[in-house]
């Protein structure tokens, strides 16, 4: 079922904290893995929208499910 | 592309306002800024070793929301300040807000650069060992330095 290389559960977390592990977490994963983020802070889904346009790794899928919001991204070649 | 430069002068030291310089630059960071704090004035008490002296206070900040309604000379009294302070830690936990320890961690390990302003360091007779290690200490000029090339500048 692990359509992702590495996961990250940022539940709880507030920001930044969940961007600013997110990017720790994708310094341990080479070009073209992905990364799935589990969050609760609301703000998250502009904030990774934003992230992944700003450094350029793609954010390939993006929901929201109980109040939890779930990520994937792609980390950049 | 090259890289993008914030500059940020902190010059507060309380516990609420020591949240906005470390959370812009770690984010910064997280985004692939390079990134500087110059902290001057009462800034310099968020370099310090530890920051559990830090403390919020409502007075002349009546923006500051409270449990209660309460006149301002009693929000004056010995040890509201602490309690306030206390309060705040609290909620900020239960909310998953950073610790200012946590926060500022995480902008070391980024890379962030933080300048100490020697001319606030002698002038409140602070010693070298009152701060955490890895800073440099320098004056305006040393600040505009990388100021004078950075993208975006904010002071708080």
């Amino acid at each position: 079922m692990a359509n992702f290389d590495k996961e990250l559960d940022a539940r709880g977390l507030n920001c930044p904290l969940p961007i600013l592990r997110t990017k720790k977490a994708l310094n341990d994963l080479t070009g073209g893995q992905t990364l799935r983020v589990v969050a609760t802070d609301p703000g998250a889904i502009k904030d990774f929208q934003a992230f992944a346009k700003q450094t350029g790794n793609e954010l390939v899928e993006s929901g929201e499910a109980n109040g939890e919001f779930t990520f994937v991204l792609r980390k950049k070649a | 592309m090259t890289t993008k430069k914030l500059a940020i002068i902190a010059t507060k030291g309380t516990l609420d306002w020591g949240y906005p310089p470390f959370i812009l630059a770690s984010t910064a960071a997280a985004l692939g800024y390079d990134v500087q704090i110059f902290f001057t004035f009462y800034g310099l008490q968020l370099l310090r070793k530890s920051l559990n002296h830090l403390k919020v206070t409502s007075l002349g900040n009546p923006g500051m929301p409270m449990p209660m309604p309460m006149p301002v000379l009693l929000q004056a009294l010995p040890g509201m300040q602490s309690m306030m302070t206390v309060m705040m830690k609290q909620k900020m936990k239960s909310k998953g807000v950073a610790s200012l320890e946590d926060l500022r961690n995480l902008c070391a390990e980024a890379d962030v650069k933080m300048i100490g302003c020697q001319m606030t360091v002698d002038l409140f007779g602070f010693s070298p060992s009152d701060f955490i290690p890895g800073i440099e200490m320098g004056g305006a000029a040393t600040f505009f330095e990388f100021a004078g090339e950075s993208d975006i500048c904010l002071f708080m």
